[in-house]
């Protein structure tokens, strides 16, 4: 029997191995995430980053290893995308995240609305806490933003920031971040970041995914590397420079480059 | 948070109120052209005779236009249904088994053209085309092509209940139709149903990632919409007293209309009913009215077209975002220089 995992892990993976016929896509992946952290996952193409959310947000089973979030050991076999949203396992996505046409009270609550008896919503509530939300947690001020305004008013940064107040609010053990910052300006990139900060003063643990590694090194707290289905490096932020973080991969990703040369 | 409001923003969000002044006007204008007819409550009278079927029919249509999905087979169903009525009344007897069997029949049509559409991935306008030879195909096979009369419905009590007339003058389907417009401004706006129905249109994407079963409100969706298309051929067949195999034919385009007239957008994800009430009955009316204005049958198609390529315009201007957008500029301008820029440009 394994370890029970510490209170402090928001998020434990142990020993998680994926493949994908006879095709190795995650080698025994052995990571915590603690509360109040935000690790930047960093890796090219293909090294298996999405493949490890994906089996974290139910996407698809492992086909071996386990799970905890927030200290609970997940059933992988039946592990789903509701269940993983009901675990506390939350995703901002780059474009998947907000019903465009929709106001934002709806976009706050959809999937998991607060209601009445018969199946009705309870408009009123759903939209006074969706006012809170914007308020406290996500901090919009004055900008002309309400509750009724519709998703496709507001600017890049702000739907990000809509994304990540509803999974702060629905009490995320996780927030994945799976390259929120993709395509936005350098203005609406800062508004994200300020956002990932939040993550951390609430209480959350967060997974920042992007290939733009001043992003990464800014909102994380720890960096893991991963390459062709290995962790190959695990540093904390006190431990490296930017400089020194973009060396690293640099030397590394051509030290594999001679390695397979040779 | 401060909410000013303006005449602008309030006037914007009150749904369906552009196509309401259209259709306000154009019974003025008919008053003015027509004052003989248009003056006495006769009209009035045959439109909520006439209305209320194509009304069934857009509200029901709203939802799965909402949905981004589309379906083509209502008017077949109206014929189906129409005759599983007529064949309860007639050979079984009673007029509550026709009713429950076209209801059902109606159910099972959607339910079939759902399952085209989630499970097995047909686009709905192509299947819903097909179903809707093959419910006609049906329909005249299982009629062998006959119309069924049925004087004796007259004394029914289902026939009252449906299309009788309250104070001897009023239609009771008036009645139905609204109550079947306000119930599903309900379900579109206020359910969980109708949200669901909103995200998938919007998106399908967003909507799967946000924990909606998707493939499964299709389903529930075009069911709804089957029995919404029987109840319309109930109507129908109940207010004439005459089943026949190819009733419901001229409805396809008509409904339609009445939806697009409304404010519903093709792109989905959102959705008017209260638009498509008075899409339906201007749709309902826009015949009669022409006629008997006297400019001439002639000129009918032509007027038809005019109103609602004018109506639809009148949504894109100045319908719910252009209000919105018009009132946060004027909003913009109002409040103090040091107020964080807007964004802009977002679509």
């Amino acid at each position: 029997m394994p370890e029970a995992p510490l209170d402090a892990d928001a998020l434990r993976f142990v020993d998680i191995e994926k493949y994908f016929g006879l095709v190795c896509a995650l080698k025994k992946i052995n990571l915590r995430i603690r509360k109040n952290e935000v690790v930047g996952l960093i890796g090219d193409n293909g090294a298996g980053k999405s493949t490890l959310v994906k089996i974290l947000t139910g996407v698809f089973p492992p086909t071996s290893g386990e799970l905890y979030v927030g200290g609970k050991r997940i059933d992988l076999k039946t592990h789903s995308v509701p269940k993983a949203h009901k675990a506390g396992i939350e995703t901002v996505y780059q474009d998947r995240s907000l019903g465009d046409k929709q106001v934002l009270w709806r976009n706050f609550f959809v999937g998991r609305e607060m209601l009445l008896p018969f199946g009705f919503i309870n408009v009123k509530k759903e939209k006074a806490i969706a006012r809170e939300i914007m308020m406290t947690t996500i901090g919009f001020r004055g900008e002309g933003i309400t509750v009724d305004s519709r998703v496709s008013e507001l600017s890049g940064g702000e739907r990000q920031g809509v994304a990540i107040g509803r999974a702060m609010h629905f009490h995320a053990n996780v927030i994945i971040l799976d390259e929120p910052t993709v395509a936005l300006s350098l203005k609406e990139v800062r508004k994200v970041l300020n956002f990932v900060h939040k993550i951390k003063e609430n209480g959350h643990a967060g997974i920042y995914i992007s290939h733009d590694l001043q992003d990464v090194y800014e909102v994380s707290d720890r960096f893991v590397v991963i390459d062709r289905g290995e962790i190959v490096a695990d540093m904390e932020k006190k431990e490296i420079s930017l400089k020194a973080l973009g060396e690293f991969l640099l030397e590394y990703s051509h030290g594999l480059k001679d390695k397979k040369e040779l | 948070m401060k909410k000013p409001t303006t005449l602008f923003s309030t006037l914007g969000k009150i749904e369906g109120l552009t196509i309401a002044a259209v259709l306000v006007v154009l019974f003025g204008a008919f008053m003015i052209a027509a004052p003989r007819v248009f003056l006495g409550y006769q009209i009035y009278g045959a439109f909520l005779q006439t209305v209320p079927p194509e009304l069934v029919l857009a509200v029901g249509l709203t939802l799965v236009i909402t949905a981004g999905e589309i379906d083509l087979s209502f008017p077949a169903v109206v014929a189906f249904s129409g005759f599983l009525f007529a064949w309860g009344f007639s050979h079984v007897g009673s007029s509550l088994v026709g009713l429950l069997i076209a209801l059902a029949g109606g159910g099972l049509v959607g339910y079939l053209n759902g399952f085209l559409v989630a499970r097995l991935r047909v686009p709905s306008i192509m299947a819903t085309l097909a179903s809707q030879f093959f419910w006609y195909g049906v329909t005249i096979l299982l009629a062998g092509g006959l119309q069924y009369n049925m004087p004796q419905l007259q004394s029914d009590p289902i026939h009252t209940i449906l299309t009788g007339r309250l104070f001897g003058v009023v239609p009771t389907e008036a009645f139905w139709s609204l109550g079947i417009t306000v119930l599903f401004w309900f379900i579109l706006n206020r359910h969980v149903f109708g949200e669901a129905i909103m995200f998938i249109g919007d998106n399908p994407n967003v909507a799967r990632v946000m924990g909606i079963r998707v493939e499964a409100t299709r389903i529930k969706l075009f069911t709804v919409m089957g029995v919404l298309a029987a109840v319309a051929g109930l109507l129908l067949t109940s207010e004439m007293n005459v089943f026949f195999p190819t009733q419901g034919e001229g409805f396809l385009l008509s409904v339609m209309a009445a939806v697009f007239i409304g404010g519903t957008s093709i792109a989905g994800g959102v959705g008017l009913i209260a638009g498509t009430f008075f899409g339906a009955y201007i749709i309902g009316s826009l015949q009669a009215g022409v006629v008997a204005s006297g400019i001439g049958g002639y000129w009918v198609q032509l007027v038809e077209g005019v109103v609602m390529a004018a109506s639809v315009v009148l949504n894109i201007v100045i319908g719910e975002g252009r209000f919105g957008r018009l009132s946060r500029a004027l909003r913009r301008w109002t409040t103090a220089p040091d107020a964080q820029s807007s964004p802009e440009g977002s679509e």
